[in-house]
């Protein structure tokens, strides 16, 4: 070290001593060290350019041959999807591991001519060339990818003696998902599909991708979505030496995933095929519930669509064809389908207007056979032409008379009306374990004056009329609500006023531990009427099955049952007469049916909903019929149990 | 109009180093461009990185606009806040991996020690230029003790690699400043003679960690992984590289830690040693100007400041190359503008905000 790097307050003049401060001097030291250090900058980065040309250039060989060869892979292990059955324990969807032959294209020249080649050995079909083609576009070019699955034995065997061939392609065993019911009860358990971008940003946001490494597959719709966390389980890892192939010579290390849980329903699926059978051609839905839990025993959405067409990624024919149809076999009615609920919501304004004292139970009105706003000339019309003459409380809702909610509606106020309803759940998401659902219309001032917000309409359009309580009174107007806000209403009702946030899902099982977690079935809502009140709607209900619109739906059943049809207009005849036969099949009216029973002690209620299938009596109580006979009495036909004496047990279908 | 424009233009820009800024966001490029393929070109690492680089380039501006002097008044209190915060860890710190270094403040956790990469530096050029002109052995003493305290603070939280690194920073103040070369070379033997017992107090895992890098094939799958890997992603880079996207070892997930500590074997496994070299060059050009910057500061808080930045950027870089590269043990430490992460490359742009200030005021008070 020479003299002149030596630079401190004692070289410059001591410390201590009143020296006069020499700025010039002190720069010159403090830039001299500062080139010292660029110097030793320079020097560092000039050592680092050396290991890398000793890493790059003289080592490069070796490094190159590490790289392409023997090397140690973490892979990681799927675990086993969760399998989903009903409540009986009946299997709904479950895993199976079946071989696939995969190709890695970033290890293969000439993927045409390789595929070609291969096609020679084992059966390649157009459509697997097609869905090889959409799903390397949807692929990064390091994934391995299955030009085609369930391979059988002996295919299995003539590629493992070709294999030598064919670098960059491998048989793997992935699991595949099945659903052994198909169309039944698809709207419910929903399917899987590839990850993409969307999901893995789901993924990244529960904090899991390292448990989806190496997950192809997760839940898209329904039960398969909404509980996916709970049935995708933990994922494994392997540490294996694989060759310049990629392929695994041997293992060194094992961590076993964790099988997902399984679901076990509240859906009960004999019951559903009953329901989903009852449909027949015919559009619609239906939820049943057991009001006493909010267990869904049954859940319909028709038509359905096979969801094992989407497992392995649908084929673009079959998408179009499911998404094109006018008959919307995608679209979940129960939770996605609003439609105005008829005369389905008397039941309910009358017990309103029993609560807030507007009408008694033997109050009358007299019906001629269409009511008029004061002062108005426009004739809302009755069903009935002619009218049903004196009617209380108890025929309007056994008949169906619309003059009398008319007048009741004349006499209530809108948003008392909305307030009551809401309490019933309705213009509210009923909080159903899936996802999707759709709130629903209950109008109010506040609700129309937010509607026809904007620029786009006028305040008239804002206001609240008469006219449109008059409408609502009998559940036409801005009224929508889906299928399961009225199964949920009705059990609700058969419930006496109590009421459990329904769910799909009984309890969850870890494979592992054996323990089971039931979801939990409290009582969410609770409607505040008095115990008469609620006994003389429910007794209206009975007469409506017993001697009203639906009697001869439940003519001979052996229970008591209490119901309520109704129909919903598609379509407005501006004041003609409403003829079936006139009208195109799709503006014909919407046939809705609620009910429960037993009356006494109700154990199941169901909501019914027939897409333009016309009256709702005759379209819709029936198929509410079948269930009930198949639930209480284990039918699946009315009537079957005459010729069967104690019948009862499982039949089979 | 036309005025208004030029006038917001020059209101933008007139503090700006345009080459210090240039070789900047030319390192950043390349930051992006490599963290498409370390992220399996899924663009959500990238949004965000852009995103954070936005808001860094603002904060660059406002800092760019400060004056140096108003930067040394808060260096007392910023100082003294960031001890207390490290008082406040090891009292109630939040414990994650088996090491205290967060604090929870409610809304979100911070890990004090990155406030002291800052205010260390500061507190230390604050304390020079105040005693500027007679500076002596006492003043280097009490030095040490400021820059002892954190680092002792930080070591037992522990997280060495940090307590290294503020150290460096606080020795490049002392050494900038005119510390003694006797005392230096002093401080080199005493290292020297320590470094057997400190063996002893250190934590197993640090251990391994020195043991690894001595021999990486010690632990094939466990902490000489890292090492081994990098090693393999560089080395079979060769000349030219694979080319972008086409790195086996980056791609089959044999490289750790790929978006953040390890990108450089990303980088180098793709690019090869031609862009290893460009690299370089974009480092060196942008330590060279800020080493200008320093040359000509005006005050001496000003150079010891920029200086110790200029200093912390290479040290950083240098260090992270060398660990990839198997120079160094595997410590956690980040390539700057170049590895993913937004709070590094908020402090980065800060740092280089500061830079341009002194760079803009240094005529102001010379003249």
């Amino acid at each position: 070290m020479t003299r002149r790097l030596l630079f401190t307050r004692r070289d410059s003049g001591g410390f201590g001593t009143s020296e006069l401060r020499n700025p010039e001097r002190d720069l010159y030291h403090f830039r001299r060290r500062l080139s010292l250090v660029a110097a030793l900058v320079f020097i560092a980065f000039c050592g680092l350019f050396a290991r890398f040309f000793y890493l790059q250039v003289v080592q490069h060989a070796h490094f190159e041959t590490l790289a392409e060869t023997n090397r140690i892979a973490i892979v990681p292990i799927v675990p086993n999807r969760g399998v989903i059955t009903d409540r009986n324990g009946i299997v709904l969807a479950q895993s199976y591991s079946a071989y696939t032959l995969e190709i890695t294209p970033s290890r293969v020249a000439n993927l045409d001519e390789t595929i070609d080649k291969l096609a020679q050995i084992v059966d390649v079909e157009p459509r697997d060339r097609k869905r090889f083609r959409k799903l390397l576009e949807e692929s990064r070019n390091f994934e391995s990818l299955p030009i085609r699955t369930k391979l059988t034995d002996e295919e299995v065997a003539r590629f493992a003696v070709n294999r030598y061939r064919f670098p960059g392609v491998d048989i793997k065993a992935r699991l595949f998902r099945q659903y052994p019911f198909g169309e039944i009860a698809s709207h419910v358990v929903g399917y899987i599909g590839r990850i993409n971008d969307k999901d893995n940003e789901r993924i990244a946001a529960w904090d899991e991708t390292a448990n989806y490494k190496g997950s192809d597959y997760i839940g898209k719709v329904g039960v398969e979505l909404s509980y996916e966390r709970e049935l995708h389980g933990t994922t494994g890892v392997e540490d294996v030496e694989v060759d310049a192939g990629g392929r695994a010579v041997r293992t060194l290390r094992r961590t076993p995933p964790t099988a997902g849980n399984n679901l076990t329903l509240s859906l009960d699926i004999r019951l559903q095929q009953v329901a989903e059978a009852a449909f027949g051609d015919r559009r619609g839905a239906l939820v049943a519930i057991d009001p006493t839990s909010g267990d869904v025993l049954a859940f319909v959405s028709k038509p359905g669509y096979d969801p094992n067409l989407f497992v392995d990624g649908i084929d673009p024919a079959n998408w179009q064809e499911l998404n094109d149809s006018p008959d919307k076999p995608l679209l979940n009615r129960p939770l996605r389908g609003a439609y105005p609920p008829g005369s389905t919501i008397k039941p309910y304004l009358a017990l309103a207007a029993l609560t807030s004292g507007k009408r008694t139970a033997a109050q009358t009105i007299y019906d001629p056979g269409f009511f008029q706003i004061p002062g108005q000339a426009h004739r809302f019309r009755d069903d009935k032409p002619g009218g049903h003459g004196t009617v209380d409380m108890y025929k309007s809702i056994v008949q169906s008379c619309d003059t009398y909610y008319y007048m009741l509606a004349n006499d209530t106020d809108i948003d008392d009306t909305a307030r009551f309803l809401g309490k019933l759940g309705f213009g509210q998401k009923t909080g159903i374990d899936v996802e999707g659902e759709l709130t629903g219309v209950l109008p109010s001032r506040e609700w129309k004056r937010q509607r026809f917000a904007g620029k786009n309409y006028r305040e008239e359009n804002r206001k609240w009329y008469l006219g449109d309580s008059i409408s609502a009174g009998i559940g036409q107007g801005y009224n929508a609500f889906t299928p399961m806000q009225l199964a949920h209403a009705i059990a609700m009702i058969a419930n006496d006023g109590v009421g459990y946030t329904p769910h799909l899902v009984k309890s969850v099982t870890n494979v592992k531990t054996g323990e089971v977690r039931v979801i939990a079935s409290q009582p969410s809502s609770r409607l505040d009427v008095r115990p008469a009140d609620m006994a003389m709607i429910k007794r209206a209900l009975v007469g409506v099955n017993k001697e009203g619109t639906s009697a001869a739906a439940f003519k001979d059943a052996k229970y008591v049952s209490a119901g309520k049809t109704g129909t919903a207009q598609v379509y407005s005849l501006k004041g003609e007469k409403y003829s079936e036969h006139r009208v195109d099949e799709r503006l014909r009216d919407h046939a809705w049916f609620e009910a429960y029973a037993p009356a006494d002690h109700p154990t199941i209620a169901v909501a019914v909903l027939v897409e333009n299938g016309g009256f709702g009596a005759s379209a819709a109580a029936p198929i509410a019929r079948k269930v009930f006979d198949r639930y209480l009495l284990g039918e699946s036909e009315p009537g079957a149990a005459k010729d069967v004496p104690g019948a009862g047990d499982d039949e089979g279908d | 109009m036309v005025q208004l424009i030029a006038r917001v233009w020059e209101v933008l820009t007139r503090r700006i180093d345009s080459m210090l800024f240039a070789a900047a966001l030319a390192i950043v490029g390349v930051g992006l461009v490599t963290l498409f393929s370390a992220a399996d070109q899924s663009m959500a690492r990238e949004t965000s990185q852009a995103m954070s680089l936005a808001f860094a380039i603002v904060l660059m501006w406002m800092f760019a606009n400060i004056a140096p002097q108003t930067l040394a008044r808060a260096a007392v209190p910023l100082y003294v806040v960031a001890v207390a915060m490290l008082i406040g860890v090891a009292m109630f710190g939040v414990v994650v991996n088996g090491s205290r270094r967060w604090l929870n403040l409610g809304v979100a956790r911070f890990q004090p020690s990155e406030l002291m990469k800052v205010a260390l530096p500061l507190m230390l050029a604050w304390y020079f230029q105040k005693f500027e002109g007679r500076i002596g052995w006492r003043d280097f003493a009490f030095a040490a003790v400021l820059i002892v305290v954190p680092v002792y603070l930080i070591k037992r939280q522990p997280d060495l690699g940090t307590a290294l690194l503020i150290g460096a920073s606080g020795f490049y103040v002392l050494f900038l400043a005119g510390l003694s070369w006797k005392v230096i070379v002093g401080l080199f033997a005493l290292g020297a003679a320590v470094g057997p017992m400190v063996w002893t107090h250190l934590h197993d895992y640090q251990r391994e960690r020195v043991l690894t890098f001595l021999d990486p094939s010690r632990d094939p799958l466990g902490a000489g992984y890292h090492s081994t890997q990098a090693s393999i992603a560089l080395g079979s880079g060769g000349i030219v590289g694979k080319g972008w996207l086409n790195g086996t070892q980056t791609h089959l997930d044999f490289l750790p830690e790929r978006h953040t500590d390890f990108i450089f074997a990303v980088f180098g496994e793709e690019f090869g040693l031609i862009g290893n070299a460009l690299l370089l060059i974009l480092y060196l050009l942008l330590i060279g100007r800020a080493m200008m910057i320093t040359a000509h500061a005006s005050t001496l808080f000003a150079r010891l400041l920029s200086g110790t930045i200029t200093l912390m950027f290479f040290t950083y870089a240098f260090v992270n190359m060398a660990m990839v590269s198997g120079i160094l043990p595997v410590v956690g430490v980040p390539l700057p503008l170049v590895s993913y992460g937004g709070t590094a490359l908020i402090s980065l742009f800060i740092g280089l905000g500061i830079l341009m200030s002194v760079q803009a005021h240094r005529k102001l008070v010379t003249s």
